[in-house]
């Protein structure tokens, strides 16, 4: 998917303006929050787990090669293959051949953002696939042609009666007629015209939460067990993923899994957690019989030993968009790209270049609730702040607020200039507010006062009063 | 014993009513309270905008302006957290300043910090009984964590009734140059947190950083919300009964 970060603003505004979206918005992040808080009320261990898994991470990350190398030896050791694909371009080709070479037509994917991140299905689209997302939520956004708006929830901006409107349209084909006025009935009407779609598929693709090195497994987690027909109804299971998903043993994945479903979801565990070793044996009645995993580095080899290592850590909880102000407010589809929040503020600029999505580090207050609720510790608003740092060297940001910063500067390492200035700021303002006690418009402070008055200074500057005030004690002392 | 206060420059311009009372409150605790003129602004607005550079300079300039004082008191979280946890981190290749960043921190703290763990016995002047609601800023709840202390301070006087907040550890959407970088995503945020004020029917709000009470006061004057806005210092100093921020003197 091509990044409309650099809309930024205007995605924001029309946003807000989108009454639909606001009710959805408002409906998901209470659900979220709450649950999540309740399991983690119910789990005093949890900083304990916190503090396990960063370290079970970073030492994995300073281990990755090695660990990834056995990751590959024991995909192979159960008759499967790994792909690298350095970059999306790769990993898109890579997965087209496959699925040609199976000889495919038809393709069922689960969820994965690996594979929103690589486009993927307008890749096996482009090749003449015929391809359908699994998840109730993919498929939504799959049917509208638009992308997910938050990593684990993927349609949470649609509301129930656009998914019907959806379904009416797209289901006609099928001889699905009947108005959907409830959720049992939409979730019954997709799994029908699912279950056909997961029997005739040739490939089934799926990500993966996590790459066991030890065991050569994928991990996914799913409360709607798609992901287990995606991957062992059809002749080829194709796992698509990104190399920091790699941890060492199964007993690490187990702390990790216990943070991730209470984290993302305010489960204890989801529906469904899934581990896939390779193709089907022999003794096995089924699954698929060739077994592949395509392993994404694009830019994260990089993010290894620099300034955003840290983000490596994450496991796309989705906990730092549920907390956002910022995200809340305005939604997924306005961050432009397949990673929004927080998370995806950091990740976009590292992906698709920090011109082209300036705005998202800076479209945060630095409000620490993402790392706050982070399970993985992730110093999300220095990442941030990493941004900002890098857009001011390479003088990315606009003119104008690097000139106010600048003339700001001036004064503020000049405090005798600072006074002054102060003093006449004061001065000025305080006689603009001096009959309401605030200023309602000011040249300039649009910004301010499209939406709150500005309160109006006291007359003189705190400083200056209390230099007066001194005076005048001292004068008293002399009296 | 003398100690500092790092009045921040936003009480500076717009509060020095806030500024006072938090003096008043210090005397009454004991202490001789300095001024050093030559403080400007913590150098948030360099730091968070990316120009480390200025940021550094700020602060070497705000680590000399107060070298000699056994405590430096900030009226704001997000000021405090600045000089508390991110000066040190400006110096991480320069060992000399390091130091003096990481002393000048142990010596810093925020004012209801202050007021409650150093100040032990101190009362507050509250005659009327008087409802009022609390806004925690980000840097207080995430930063300096001085909301238990705000919450004693303000429950140690029976004439005060604390309504809390819903959505309490929510931003207000002030974010330094956020609300004007963004201002209408920080509309939407103020407003949700104005509703949430309003909803609680208390006649007071206060807060202990005036970034969030300029943007809050603000929009609730637009509203022509009745609702009267103060610095958690004017509070306890018993000032309520002048003019609230935004309020006609």
């Amino acid at each position: 998917m091509k990044s409309k970060s650099r809309n930024f603003k205007k995605n924001a505004v029309a946003a807000l303006a989108n009454s639909t979206l606001q009710k959805a918005l408002q409906n998901a992040k209470d659900g979220f929050i709450n649950k999540r808080k309740i399991a983690l009320d119910a789990l005093p261990e949890f900083e304990q787990l916190r503090s396990n898994a960063y370290k079970i991470k970073e030492h994995t990350l300073k281990n990755i090669e090695a660990y990834l190398k056995q990751f590959e030896q024991q995909v192979k050791n159960s008759g499967g293959e790994v792909h690298w694909a350095s970059n999306t371009k790769e990993a898109q080709n890579i997965i087209v051949k496959l699925c040609q070479d199976a000889g495919a037509r038809s393709i069922t994917k689960g969820k994965s953002m690996v594979g929103e991140e690589v486009a993927l299905n307008e890749a096996l689209e482009k090749a003449g696939f015929e391809t359908i997302e699994t998840d109730l939520g993919e498929y939504i956004i799959q049917l509208a042609e638009e992308p997910p708006s938050h990593i684990i929830a993927p349609a949470v901006h649609k509301s129930q009666q656009q998914i019907a409107d959806l379904f009416k349209e797209h289901h006609k084909k099928y001889n699905f007629k009947s108005k959907l006025e409830t959720i049992p009935e939409i979730v019954d009407e997709a799994r029908k015209v699912l279950r056909d779609k997961f029997i005739q598929a040739d490939v089934g693709i799926t990500g993966a939460n996590f790459l066991i090195a030890e065991t050569g497994s994928t991990v996914i987690v799913t409360n709607e067990g798609n992901g287990d027909l995606t991957a062992s109804l059809p002749k080829t299971h194709i796992v698509i993923s990104s190399i920091e998903k790699v941890v060492p043993t199964l007993e690490d994945t187990s702390v990790l899994l216990r943070l991730l479903a209470r984290s993302a979801t305010g489960q204890e565990i989801t529906s469904y957690t899934t581990f896939f070793n390779g193709p089907k044996r022999n003794t096995d009645l089924d699954g698929p019989e060739s077994f592949h995993v395509v392993l994404l580095d694009n830019k994260r080899s990089e993010m290894l030993n620099g300034e955003f290592h840290d983000m490596l850590r994450c496991i796309h909880c989705g906990a730092c968009l549920n907390h956002c102000p910022v995200y809340n407010t305005i939604g997924g589809h306005a961050y432009g790209w397949v990673y929004p929040g927080p998370m995806g503020s950091v990740l976009t600029p590292l992906m698709q270049g920090l011109k082209e999505s300036q705005h998202l580090p800076f479209a945060s207050t630095l409000c620490g609730r993402c790392e706050e609720v982070c399970p993985m510790s992730i110093p999300l608003p220095q990442l941030l702040r990493q941004h900002r740092i890098q857009a001011h060297k390479e003088k990315i940001n606009s003119t104008r607020s690097r000139l106010a910063l600048k003339l700001w500067a001036l004064f503020a390492l000049h405090p005798l200039l600072y006074r002054l200035a102060t003093n006449i700021f004061v001065k000025l303002l305080s006689w603009l507010g001096k009959t309401t006690g605030s200023i309602s418009q000011l040249p300039f402070s649009h910004a301010w006062t499209r939406s709150r008055d500005l309160p109006s200074p006291q007359g003189q500057s705190f400083i200056s009063a209390w230099k007066k005030q001194q005076k005048n004690k001292r004068m008293s002392k002399h009296d | 014993m003398r100690i500092a206060l790092f009045a921040t420059c936003l009480i500076d311009t717009f509060r020095p009513s806030a500024g006072f009372a938090v003096i008043k409150l210090l005397e009454q605790a004991g202490y001789q309270v300095d001024v050093p003129e030559l403080q400007t602004c913590c150098g948030q607005p360099a730091y968070n905008n990316g120009d480390l550079k200025s940021a550094r300079k700020i602060a070497q300039q705000t680590i000399e302006t107060f070298k000699q004082y056994e405590y430096v008191i900030i009226p704001s979280g997000s000021c405090a957290g600045m000089l508390i946890h991110h000066y040190p981190n400006l110096f991480e290749d320069n060992p000399e300043w390091k130091n003096k960043a990481t002393d000048l921190s142990r010596r810093c703290y925020e004012f209801t910090i202050f007021l409650h763990d150093v100040c032990k016995k101190i009362s507050f002047p509250i005659k009327n009984k008087i409802s009022i609601t609390c806004h925690d800023s980000c840097s207080s709840l995430r930063e300096t964590g001085s909301k238990q202390q705000t919450r004693n301070l303000i429950n140690s006087n029976k004439n005060l009734n604390l309504i809390e907040l819903n959505d309490s550890d929510t931003c207000c959407g002030f974010g330094g140059t956020f609300c004007v970088k963004y201002p209408e995503i920080s509309e939407q945020m103020v407003n949700d947190k104005v509703a949430n004020i309003m909803a609680t029917g208390a006649e007071i709000l206060v807060s202990a950083d005036l970034g969030c009470l300029l943007n809050i006061a603000g929009r609730l004057k637009r509203l022509k919300s009745p609702i009267k806005v103060f610095h958690i210092a004017e509070l306890l100093a018993g000032e309520t009964d002048k003019a609230g921020m935004g309020n006609e003197i």
